[in-house]
């Protein structure tokens, strides 16, 4: 029997994910040896013009990560999409948005000014910014066109399946990988990771309190938390309350608290709104004197519950505005 | 141009803020159509997922009306609810969306003539605020429309 044709892409992401694969470390001679890897842009030397020769539905699994903003990357997803039985969202950015899609709180105007004209480190006199076409001696240089806003793969081809993380963690990838091979999987749709809450899975659970008799939401640099001290015991947000577990608790071995990488469990939509449902509950009673300073004192909310997950949020623009016509993308 | 008709969707906990309403509709008040009643148990089961998939289905206000502090027939749920409005409150602005297009109201079984007028008072606000095409958004478009820099 021919070895199963696979295919590893990446798109507006920071190459973290392109490193978890390398995490597999032996594991991933297991993997070179049971398939065939027809197109890896990071690591093997295979050019579009390959995969554009392929016939349609001929690459098994197709591995993408990163989200979606620029002309480049739409043709890329759409051409492997074409050419894969299934695509796998692989990683929070493909999944959610992931962190480049908090740059969905502004625009595409003020992104490219923030990073080519006002960080304070930029060395850019003639305030030079990116253009889809410059004119130069001899002739005309493109780039792809950069979006107004950040898009979730599925918001731009069909997902089989999302393996979520930020990298997905080794035992995550493992248990994917094994499942595809052995064709041991899940209805399409699924994300490859368990789909209970991480607290149910947390060693610090027993500390966790039932109300919260803090006055004041702290970040992690401003207490002590002991190691087996449950976060919210102290103040510090953890998105643990509304986060998929799997990562075998990665943040709060390294004594941080979880930040939501995994994403909503499942039935969950909105992963922040489901974090302030869980969190209200533990800030109560409702008339507690010091309640507006309280939540004067979460900074930044949207950016906290969101953070991996702002362009799956039904607050977001590309959302609310899904009726009323927003030029999209 | 057709003048703008703001949706207005409103929460109402079935043991107080609903008998409200039925007791403005009893005394033949005028209660504004363009407030559309969802029934639920409790202010304190009104989830934020639930506001925020009225608003991306297309309402420009939501109303959250339940018993006061002391009333509620589950004891602490409107004290959840409350909670939950005012951490919602600031992260609907930090998104670009006006906090005041929700709104959390107690109203009591007997309070058929504040359920009137809160109504009234919700819808015309929304009225004033227009159309839920926030005012980041619309800076948006204009600036995409502007055309490439
Ligand atoms: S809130 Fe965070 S630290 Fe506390 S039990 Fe849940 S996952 Fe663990
Ligand atoms: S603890 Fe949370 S943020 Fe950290 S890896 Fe796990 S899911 Fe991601
Ligand atoms: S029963 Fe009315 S608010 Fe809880």
């Amino acid at each position: 029997m021919s070895k199963p044709k696979v295919a590893f892409y990446w798109c507006a992401s920071c190459g973290g994910c392109e490193e978890a694969i390398l995490d597999l470390n032996e594991g991933i001679l297991d993997v070179v040896a049971a398939v065939d890897i027809v197109f890896w842009p990071v690591a093997i030397d295979t050019k579009y013009a390959d995969i554009e020769a392929m016939p349609d539905g001929s690459i098994d699994v197709c591995f993408i990560n990163g989200a979606i903003r620029m002309d480049d990357q739409e043709h890329a997803v759409k051409l492997l999409r074409r050419k894969s039985k299934a695509v796998i969202a692989f990683g929070s950015c493909a999944h959610l948005g992931g962190i480049p899609g908090l740059s969905n709180l502004t625009d595409r105007v003020a992104t490219l000014s923030r990073a080519y004209l006002e960080v304070p480190s930029l060395d850019n006199p003639n305030g030079v910014v990116p253009q889809k076409v410059t004119e130069v001696d001899g002739g005309e240089l493109t780039l792809p066109g950069f979006w107004n806003r950040v898009l979730r793969l599925d918001e731009v081809i069909a997902v089989d399946y999302y393996l979520p993380g930020c990298p997905p963690q080794p035992d995550t990838i493992s248990a994917a990988v094994q499942a595809i091979l052995t064709g041991d999987l899940p209805p399409a749709g699924t994300v490859l990771s368990p789909g209970r809450n991480m607290c149910h899975e947390c060693s610090r659970q027993a500390s966790k309190p039932e109300k919260l008799k803090i006055a004041e939401i702290k970040r992690i640099h401003q207490v002590l938390v002991d190691p087996d001290e449950c976060f919210l015991a102290k103040g510090v947000v953890c998105l643990g309350l509304a986060t998929r577990s799997g990562c075998g608790e990665k943040c709060m071995s390294a004594n941080m608290p979880c930040r939501g990488c995994y994403g909503p469990t499942d039935g969950i939509v909105d992963q922040g709104a489901a974090f302030l449902s869980a969190f209200a509950a533990l800030l109560g009673p409702g008339d507690r004197p010091d309640l507006g300073e309280v939540v004067a004192s979460f900074d930044d909310i949207a950016g906290t519950v969101y953070r991996f997950s702002l362009p799956a949020s039904l607050a977001h623009r590309g959302n609310l505005m899904k009726n009323k016509g927003e030029p999209t993308p | 141009m057709i003048p703008f008709q703001p949706k207005v969707v409103g929460f109402l906990c079935n043991w107080c803020s609903y008998a409200g309403a039925d007791s403005a509709g009893a005394r033949k008040l005028e209660v504004a159509p363009e407030f559309s009643v969802i029934r639920m148990m409790c202010s304190g089961r009104v989830e934020p997922q639930m506001v925020l998939k009225a608003f991306s289905e297309g309402a420009d206000s939501v109303a959250i009306f339940g018993c006061h502090f002391g009333d509620c027939h589950y004891q602490e749920g409107n004290h959840s609810a409350f909670i939950r409005y005012q951490l919602m409150r600031k992260m609907l602005g930090e998104l670009g969306i006006e906090p005041e297009r929700l709104r959390l109201e107690w109203i009591s079984a007997t309070e058929g003539v504040k359920f009137a007028a809160v109504v009234k008072e919700i819808v015309e606000s929304t009225r004033q605020l227009g159309p839920l095409q926030t005012a980041r958004v619309q800076e948006f478009s204009e600036r995409a429309a502007g055309g490439e820099r």
